[in-house]
């Protein structure tokens, strides 16, 4: 599934650690803690898991390397699942089904856009995407070359145009060209601009107006997988701004990281969806929790 | 909120009021701390072990200076260390003798080479120099029209040659060009790519090998993780760096990627961009980085306020 698993690299590393250990001791516990550290899981969750460790090797006298670390699993996979099976894209009972793709600048919004329009058209679906990114240099154009290069349909704004009014006329496109999905890009913005997080709220509810009051159906934060502990604050403000129902992982293809989604998976409910693991069209994958759990525990 | 390392500090060093020098006891619990506010900001983990260990060493047995509190005292000696880390001098870009001096940006997908490579051109402009910029990105999606955009905002000739001619060729082109049309600098914008990838990053150790640039600046995002070693590592392996541009620091990362860049491959941060706009340019302070790392605002302030 993962070229290189989310993930894949921490449990190696755990392995390593454990494997031919007599005894639990400190330095185990604090290599562990590094693992974790060094995947990105954002710190206070670590510290979390880290006592939870200690107090089940105590409590229950784990005697054993091996067991740690299914307890490490255990606790991680629960984080990330929590109970719920895939979480696949929502889709709206009525076309068209309305995506709205929002995140920080240079995460892979555009491209990520590009490659599911790619994967929604090549199942037999008509797919338009709205180049809403009017600020940055060329956006528009970079969409509009992906659109030629996928053969999907894109409705541009201008340079400098209000990004509302170009959302606005893609709604009407959508309807009147019968797609079956409208995919919105934004400009990358971060979450600490106010001005900025208040544009994003206009088109979502430009968004909204079109479609009797209901929001996109999905609205996907993208976050790029080398990103830090900065993430979980990227998540937390657009999902105060626009109501995130779903996170794209991008950059995956990069060595694994992107620990930190767990902790937003854990604290704000919100499900990874998609995963983006390189630059072609194709490089896209659905997020599937028990299959990812699988590939995590790969020998 | 926000808890200040010297509020942190604070509370670790309720029993020790009076002390007059730092036990190894008190400096083990402060270092606990000031790990957890590295770590929070992005430090990578290792780095972290070994600066924590080197404080750990100078501070125990301190005297306590005269009107600090011990908490005050390991914050002084942690920033110290941590600016002292950073580079305490200021690191210009150098510039060729013989015109023109070559500058190449390179770095990972979306760090934001070309928006830098725009604000460099405008800031050498503004300092009187002729500068032309290279669009060495033949995969990204309209990359060279995004060059191009820029290039117009900053009033600086782009140099292309499409998107089907190889990058060390471009650039070898582009000095030739500015050669002769009396441009003193050139920057060359390359395409993102991972430090892993190794056509990639082969194509950059030709690039570098057709101009011999005068600086090779590695663009970092401000909200890397612990991936901002291996990232810088993977570059300066293969390139030799000269400097970093850490980016978007107008957002609220803590950047402690900086640090990590800084003491893996010893190469200076020489600017920061702090926006997307062409003038959202500036010169790297070690002491600002250094209170932002460690979540506070002015630190010698905090000191002295004391
Ligand atoms: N390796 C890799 N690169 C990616 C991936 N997704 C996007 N990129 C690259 O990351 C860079 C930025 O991607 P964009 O799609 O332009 O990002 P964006 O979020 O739209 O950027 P802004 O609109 O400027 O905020 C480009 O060079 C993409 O090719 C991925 O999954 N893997
Ligand atoms: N807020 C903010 N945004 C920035 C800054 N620098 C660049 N950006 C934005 O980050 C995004 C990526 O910038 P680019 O210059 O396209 O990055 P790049 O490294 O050339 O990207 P690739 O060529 O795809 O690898 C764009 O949306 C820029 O506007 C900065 O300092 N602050
Ligand atoms: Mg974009
Ligand atoms: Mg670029």
């Amino acid at each position: 599934m993962f070229k290189r698993g989310l993930f894949k690299t921490l449990f190696q590393k755990v392995d390593q650690l454990v494997t031919g250990r007599g005894r639990i001791d400190e330095e185990l516990f604090e290599e562990l803690e590094e693992a974790l550290i060094g995947s990105d899981l954002n710190i206070h969750t670590t510290i979390r898991v880290m006592e939870e460790l200690r107090n089940a090797v105590r409590d229950e006298r784990l005697k054993d390397g091996q067991d740690v670390k299914e307890r490490l699993k255990t606790f991680l996979t629960s984080a990330l699942v929590s109970g719920e099976g895939a979480s696949p894209l929502a889709v709206s009972p009525q076309a068209p089904t309305v995506y709205l793709v929002v995140g920080v600048n240079g995460v892979g919004k555009t491209t990520t856009i590009a490659k599911l329009a790619y994967k929604l058209k090549r199942e037999g679906n008509k797919v338009i995407v709205a180049a809403a990114d009017t600020f940055r240099a060329a956006a528009v154009d970079q969409l509009a070359l992906w659109g030629e290069r996928i053969g999907v349909d894109v409705v541009k704004g201008r340079e400098g145009a209000d990004p509302s009014a170009v959302v606005f006329d893609a709604m009407q496109a959508a309807v009147s060209r019968k797609a079956d999905y409208l995919i919105i890009d934004t400009a990358g913005r971060l979450h600490n601009k106010v001005n900025l997080m208040e544009e994003l709220k206009k088109i979502n509810r430009i968004v909204m107006r079109d479609r009797n009051n209901r929001p996109a159906d999905e609205t996907l934060l993208v976050l790029d997988a080398t990103t830090g502990q900065n993430a979980v604050n990227q998540a937390k403000e657009f999902k105060a701004a626009v109501n995130i129902t779903g996170l794209v992982l991008a950059k995956l293809d990069g060595t694994a990281r992107g620990g930190i989604v767990i902790t937003i998976k854990d604290e704000l409910g919100v499900p990874i969806k998609l995963v983006g693991t390189g630059e072609k069209p194709e490089d896209l994958e659905v997020f599937d929790p028990s299959a990812f759990v699988e590939a995590l525990f790969e020998e | 909120m926000f808890e200040s390392l010297t509020d942190k500090l604070q509370g670790v060093f309720k029993r020790l009021r009076g002390k007059s020098s730092l036990s190894e006891q008190d400096v083990n619990d402060a270092m606990r701390e000031v790990r957890l506010v590295l770590l929070e900001a992005d430090v990578n983990f290792k780095v972290v072990k070994d600066f924590t260990a080197r404080v750990r060493e100078r501070a125990v047995g301190e005297q306590i200076l005269e009107g600090l509190n011990a908490p005050q005292q390991v914050v002084k000696i942690v920033s110290e260390e941590l600016t002292a880390l950073l580079g305490g001098e200021q690191a210009p870009l150098t510039f060729s003798h013989q015109s023109p001096t070559v500058i190449m940006l390179c770095g990972l997908q979306g760090a934001g080479k070309t928006t830098h490579a725009g604000k460099l051109a405008a800031m050498l402009r503004k300092q009187g120099r002729n500068p032309m910029l290279v669009a060495g990105d033949i995969y990204r999606p309209a990359a060279i029209k995004q060059l191009e955009v820029v290039g117009e905002q900053v009033k600086t000739p782009v140099f292309t040659m499409g998107d089907q001619t190889d990058p060390a060729e471009i650039a070898k082109a582009a000095v030739d060009k500015a050669q002769r049309y009396g441009n003193d600098v050139v920057i060359v914008d390359t395409a993102g790519r991972l430090q892993i990838d190794e056509a990639l990053m082969d194509e950059l150790r030709r690039v570098k090998a057709a101009v011999r640039p005068h600086e090779i600046l590695l663009v970092v995002d401000a909200m890397t993780g612990q991936e901002a070693v291996n990232v810088a590592k993977g570059f300066n392996d293969a390139l030799e760096i000269d400097g970093v541009i850490l980016t978007k620091l107008d957002g609220d990362a803590r950047g402690g990627a900086a640090l990590s860049v800084k003491t893996v491959v010893g190469k200076p941060i020489k600017f920061v961009g702090v926006g997307e706009k062409m003038d959202a340019l500036e010169i790297f302070y070690p002491d600002r980085m250094v209170s932002r790392i460690l979540g506070m605002g002015d630190v010698m302030t905090l000191i002295e306020r004391a």
